[in-house]
């Protein structure tokens, strides 16, 4: 992923190397699709296509001491935080060159290095742990700021809301990033939450700052996060940032989706943040083939690095259960 | 040597803690001004001020995940669950987040939290504020578990915990904390995974933890009146278990009881006689008694609680079990 130089507002050569890391993303996750169901990926794999947009929008904003924690739909956040497309297939193959060595999968992607304190495949799982670090960064009088990465699905769940009143209270250095793509799983959000269309309500609660963002503009999220971020960064407290976004895919590879409408899915695809992303910088279709053949070479390239990558041993299970 | 209480030996090795460095810190529910449910927090807020000794909201799903973050961030927080039913609550952040953090990110971090957290019978609190949950915790690759039964092991092994880098749940018991013993004058630490052995004997090893040991040592002397030498020998650290020095006690006196005030269904005294029918079973001249609470929640009535509960004359008579009289 390539290094942005952080300004207020992305324009021009920045937001074109956004449009880099949505087409990396979502060329890596349709590549994972194909592997997965021709039967080479072990496990459970959701993917993101359609939410490249806040993934690479918050990701972005981030200064490098930053953390975060992440969902089951983890691709994009890895990919858009630099880790090496090589290293995230490699996990996905669960081979000893994966990002965890083989012990963590497409549910659980860490990369400490560059701030990925883990992918979490309990909803909600990691909130508590994303206000800890905000809580220990204030402590410690730290420029870091911890993120968090969830769903709208999450927002029943009791870590969230005893994460929320927490930060809110101990005005920790943290900021909530709730991909609101109105599905959790099968569930719509009507179904599932009372706020389910304006979820800063839930942040309202708490007296915690939110904004809400169009999640399919990359621009618009990186613009938000940057303020949010920002004021976390104060040590004023959280902020919670409600973003609108749609999962263009089912639950997981392989869900026929009995439950949504065909206008549903049309209406999902209609908001690809990429053909958005595209339209404005005014891309031809040789401009933008040349940024796309770029992501599918590096693709197909992570692909090979992984198909040829080493498995661990057996009893490497034994290792890493302590310190 | 001076003598502490149970509960000032818990108290010194907090404020030694965070006195020897910046990043320990304790949250938990009414710790501060109050001192804890236990008063064992007593004082450490004027010491050390707010900031490093946090009360809580009743959220302990965040309180331990908050514990998780800001060790994973290099902190070494102390968090406690005023009572270890609590731990229900926060099992999901335990189990799944604290146990597993290093394990699924390949090695990449670690987890220095200590969760402290107390229980026990003894002043009728019903079921829902005296059981003893060690059981589940031991049964998690991930974490440690400790369970110490003396004012001076209480003091070295929490040290030991907090400066450990994994995520260690630690047991005290409510009716040890006014009880007394000798400690050392300056805080020595105890390494986590260590058994004493409290008193030698011949005949029969009893295995015990917390609030049994000092159960099995009242009813080694009253075996002893009866001709029975008993080495009573308390694990102190449930994982890892020291798994040498319980076996070299039974291989010495060929007969074993172990004892917890737990239910002993499913106890921990299970997974220890599979250790010693295995490791010793040439050794062993009668069958592995175990004592532990009938298999019942703890009832509010006084009579129907101590009815449940494991006391001296169950180990003694476990202990007259195993050498047949």
């Amino acid at each position: 992923m390539a290094k942005v130089e952080k300004t207020r507002e992305a324009t021009g050569e920045t937001l074109r190397e956004f449009l880099r890391d949505m087409l990396l993303i979502r060329r890596f996750e349709e590549k994972v699709e194909e592997r997965f169901r021709a039967g080479e990926l072990p496990g459970f794999l959701h993917v993101a296509i359609g939410q490249e947009a806040v993934a690479v929008g918050v990701c972005q904003a981030m200064d490098d001491g930053d953390i975060f924690a992440s969902t089951h739909r983890a691709h994009g956040h890895t990919l858009a935080r630099g880790t090496h497309p090589n290293a995230v297939m490699a996990e996905l193959y669960g081979k000893v060159e994966g990002c965890c060595h083989g012990y963590g999968g497409s549910m659980h992607l860490y990369d400490v290095e560059r701030g990925n304190y883990g992918a979490n495949a309990v909803i909600g799982g990691g909130l508590p742990a994303v206000t800890g670090a905000g809580l220990a960064f204030k402590l410690r009088d730290e420029p870091r700021v911890a993120v968090a990465f969830f769903g709208d699905g999450a927002t029943n769940i009791g870590t969230f809301h005893e994460s929320l009143n927490l930060a809110q209270l101990w005005k920790t250095k943290t900021v909530f990033v709730c991909e609101n793509n109105h599905w959790a799983e099968s569930t719509p959000g009507w179904q599932h939450s009372p706020v389910w269309d304006d979820m800063s309500k839930r942040a309202l609660a708490y007296d915690m700052r939110s904004l809400k963002v169009d999640g399919q503009d990359v621009q618009a999220v990186y613009e938000a996060a940057l303020e949010a971020l920002d004021f976390a960064r104060s040590g004023e407290g959280p902020m919670f940032l409600d973003v609108e976004t749609y999962r263009m895919h089912g639950h997981y590879i392989g869900d026929p989706q009995v439950y949504r409408t065909r206008e549903d899915r049309d209406d999902a695809a209609r908001h690809d943040p990429i053909n958005r992303l595209r339209e404005r910088l005014g891309l031809g279709d040789d401009e933008f083939g040349a940024l796309d053949d770029e992501a599918q070479r590096a693709v197909e390239e992570a692909l090979e690095f992984a198909q040829n990558a080493t498995d661990p041993q057996p009893d490497d299970a034994l290792k890493n259960v302590y310190a | 040597m001076p003598e502490l209480t149970y509960r000032e030996a818990v108290r010194d090795a907090i404020g030694a803690a965070m006195r020897a460095d910046d990043d320990v810190f304790i949250m938990g529910e009414d710790i501060a001004e109050m001192g804890g449910s236990m008063g064992v927090t007593q004082g450490l807020l004027d010491e050390f001020g707010p900031e490093r000794v946090r009360n809580t909201p009743i959220s302990e799903m965040a309180i331990v995940g908050a514990g998780i973050g800001a060790a994973m961030a290099g902190m070494r927080p102390i968090v406690e669950i005023m009572y270890e039913d609590f731990l229900t609550l926060s099992l999901e952040q335990i189990v799944n987040q604290a146990a597993k953090h290093r394990y699924m990110s390949g090695g990449q971090v670690k987890v220095p939290l200590t969760i402290r957290t107390q229980g026990g019978a003894g002043w009728s609190p019903g079921a829902q504020h005296a059981q003893q949950l060690e059981a589940w915790l031991v049964h998690i690759p991930g974490l440690k578990v400790v369970f110490p039964s003396t004012p001076a092991d209480v003091r070295g092994l929490l040290w030991s915990a907090i400066y450990d880098d994994n995520p260690t749940v630690f047991f005290e018991h409510r009716l040890l904390y006014p009880v007394k013993g000798e400690v050392p004058e300056q805080l020595e630490p105890i390494p986590l995974g260590k058994a004493r052995v409290l008193r030698e004997g011949t005949d029969v090893t009893v295995i015990a933890t917390g609030p049994l040991v000092h159960r099995s040592l009242d009813a080694a002397k009253a075996a002893d009146e009866e001709g029975i030498s008993v080495e009573v020998v308390d694990p102190r650290t449930l994982q890892p278990l020291d798994e040498e020095t319980l076996v070299a006690s039974v291989k010495k006196t060929n007969r074993a009881v172990v004892a917890h005030e737990a239910v002993t269904r499913m106890g921990f005294g299970a997974e220890v006689a599979a250790v010693l029918q295995h490791e010793a079973f040439d050794w062993l001249d009668a069958p592995i008694e175990r004592v532990g609470a009938k298999f019942a929640p703890l009832a509010f009535a006084p009579v129907m609680e101590q009815y449940v509960v494991p006391h001296a004359e169950d180990v003694l008579a476990a202990i007259r079990r195993t050498v047949g009289t």
